[in-house]
């Protein structure tokens, strides 16, 4: 009964209020239950508030744009060029040894056999090997004709260098014409020669159809190749290259000064501390063996130089981009000084005002980043396919930029934000319309 | 019956406003007064004289330095800010004299607006807001930016929006300060037909005429209140 009695008396109130809509009855803890705003209704205050003036927020958020779009293309492509410059590093420097005389052993017991490079090939590792030596042709000099034209200059001062034929793959020779010293010239000891570009191009020797010779001294030497490019050692751009039997005949060459060679990537190391055993296992401290740094620190240099001044830059943009809008904000909560009493004679608290100014300046952020990491990337992919490289990018910096514009302008709107949310409503309503 | 059993919806006692210390400015003086349900009640008063700081004291949107202010029974001097906001968003609805309506937001958003702080959820909330729309005359216009709309249908909008959460007092500002007199009749009408379903009213104004309409009357000058015959 006694329900039925409330249920009726329930009934009773509904039929009241239908009558009387302005006289609901609430309970007092009802009516002072603190005012809130549902997180749908705050995205949606604050975006409406964003785009009510789509002009404004598209310049504003243009200093983001930018701004990020500068940080994630100069990363991009500081990756991509440090790639780059370690890819030529690694492909050249880290495959090198080169072998030479201790200086303090007596020269019994640092000299290098002839047959350093078929026994250094025999290692596990090794691409290439080569003797190399810088021949002492006293105060001979290199001339193309036996006739003195008083003229021109026809004798030059030319390296002359004396290489097994190992050496040419060994320093990555690149041939114009003709061809490379083999076994046989240098068993025979044939007077035959190879010319570095630069030396072909003094003594005036273009091609190989007239059978070009050169003359060391008084002999005569067939140019049987000319070389186009070597990628180490680079001494032998400008000289005279002849084969070693014939440098040990003519020039009482006694051993070779240098054995240049080639490994696979990664091999360096270990076949350094071979290298002794295998040449001179009676005198393991006569030999110099001299391997580049490791790769991986000239990596880490040079990139951490190239990155410091592009993240400068790329921050400089950002903190434009910031101030643009901490500004705008600023001056759109003096505009909306209006609807700020408005919001808070409606219900909204301090808190409310603040969070929806807030939200307003980290959405500007948001988008200025997701433009500007898609702008980045776009600039790192358009370099890279220009330069014929390869993009590298870190595949956290496109997302990471979005969420570092909602940051600053969260930052950016900290101070605007709080000075709506200091507004007194009754200040806030008369002054604004 | 019922509402008289009831605490009066508003009950001033003693109430005073100070502003600054050098020196102090009493806008308010020892102001005592009962609203009850269903009244209608106007303050007239020149400009200067407090009114505007009663009116927002009663709104909740100032607070007084002295005497007691309950609303509904509730003593509101202890409330917190969220809960005086609260109090705001659920029981008072507000008209002002400049209408403060969002430019470019449409007629019916502004509408909406109104229950936006309630933490309620916003199914149906277009569907009331049209009702509120419709109760002042407005249906054609809800989708109209309010810049295109004359100052009266403004207000009747602001009205809208203020009478849209079934709020227990509705408070005037100068509601017709801004609108032409033709319009101010519509304005005082749709006022008068508020009041006959039960709306509790407290309007302020120095325009004469506007006091007329209203049930009650009372005057205010130099900060005191003082009830008219």
């Amino acid at each position: 009964m006694s329900r039925l009695g409330a249920a009726l008396g329930r009934f009773g109130g509904q039929l009241r209020l239908f009558g009387n809509p302005w006289r609901r009855q609430r309970l007092p803890r009802d009516l002072i239950a603190p005012s809130g705003i549902s997180p749908a209704d705050l995205a949606n205050e604050a975006l409406a508030g964003l785009f009510a003036r789509p002009g404004r927020m598209s310049l504003t958020v243009l200093g983001t744009v930018i701004g990020l779009a500068a940080l994630v293309a100069t990363l991009g492509l500081s990756r991509t060029a440090g790639n780059r410059i370690v890819g030529h590093f690694d492909a050249l420097a880290a495959t090198e040894i080169v072998v030479s005389r201790s200086a303090t052993a007596s020269p019994d017991a640092s000299a290098l056999p002839w047959d350093s490079p078929a026994r250094l090939e025999r290692l596990n590792g090794v691409v290439a090997a080569g003797n190399l030596s810088t021949v002492n042709i006293g105060t001979r000099q290199v001339s193309t004709s036996p006739v003195s034209d008083p003229t021109r200059q026809t004798e030059f001062k030319l390296t002359v260098q004396a290489a097994s034929p190992g050496l040419f793959s060994a320093v990555r020779a690149d041939l114009r014409s003709g061809r490379l010293i083999d076994e046989g010239n240098s068993t025979r000891a044939d007077r035959v020669a190879v010319l570095g570009p630069s030396a072909a191009q003094k003594l005036g020797i273009t091609g190989l159809e007239q059978l070009p010779a050169v003359r060391i001294g008084d002999d005569v030497y067939l140019v049987v190749g000319i070389l186009n490019g070597v990628a180490r050692q680079p001494g032998l751009l400008g000289a005279v290259i002849i084969p070693e039997g014939t440098a040990q005949r003519d020039f009482r060459l006694t051993s070779p000064e240098l054995v240049v060679v080639e490994t696979r990537i990664g091999a360096t190391k270990l076949v350094s501390r071979q290298i002794p055993h295998a040449l001179r296992p009676d005198s393991l401290r006569g030999l110099k063996v001299a391997s580049p740094p490791e790769p991986q620190r000239a990596r880490d240099r040079a990139q951490s130089d190239v990155n410091v001044l592009f993240l400068m830059l790329g921050g400089v943009s950002l903190l434009v981009g910031a101030i643009g809008i901490a500004n705008v904000t600023l001056v759109s909560v003096m505009e909306r000084t209006g609807e700020i009493g408005l919001r808070r004679a409606l219900g909204a608290t301090r808190r409310h005002i603040a969070v929806q100014f807030l939200m307003e300046s980290a959405t500007m952020g948001l988008i200025g980043g997701v433009l500007g990491a898609s702008i980045g990337t776009l600039v790192v992919v358009g370099v890279s396919a220009y330069q014929s490289w390869t993009p590298v990018l870190d595949p956290l910096v496109p997302f990471a930029a979005p969420l570092l514009g909602a940051l600053i302008g969260l930052i950016s709107g900290t101070y605007p934000a709080l000075r709506a949310a200091q507004l007194e409503p009754v200040e806030a309503l008369r002054s604004g319309t | 019956m019922i509402s008289a059993r009831r605490p009066p919806i508003i009950e001033l006692h003693g109430l005073g406003r100070r502003f600054g210390t050098d020196p102090p400015l009493d806008a308010l003086i020892d102001v005592d007064l009962e609203v009850r349900d269903g009244e209608w009640l106007a303050i007239a008063g020149p400009s200067g004289s407090g009114k505007s700081t009663l009116l927002n004291i009663v709104g909740l949107l100032d607070v007084q330095t002295a005497g007691m202010y309950w609303f509904d029974g509730i003593d509101v001097s202890g409330l917190r800010d969220s809960q005086r906001a609260g109090l705001r968003s659920r029981a008072m609805g507000f008209v002002f004299q400049s209408f403060h309506l969002i430019a470019h937001r449409t007629v019916l958003e502004n509408v909406m607006l109104s229950e936006v702080y309630r933490k309620g959820p916003r199914r149906y909330r277009g569907e009331r807001a049209a009702a509120a729309l419709a109760r002042v005359g407005l249906s054609a216009r809800a989708d109209y930016l309010p810049t295109r709309l004359s100052g009266g249908e403004r207000q009747r909008v602001a009205i809208a929006r203020a009478i849209m959460g079934s709020p227990r007092v509705l408070l005037c500002d100068e509601p017709t300060g801004n609108i032409d007199s033709a319009m101010t009749a519509q304005i005082l009408d749709l006022f008068a037909d508020l009041n006959r379903g039960g709306l509790t009213i407290v309007t302020i104004t120095h325009d004469p005429d506007v006091a007329e309409r209203a049930s009650r009357k009372a005057r205010i000058v130099d900060g005191r209140l003082r009830e008219a015959a």
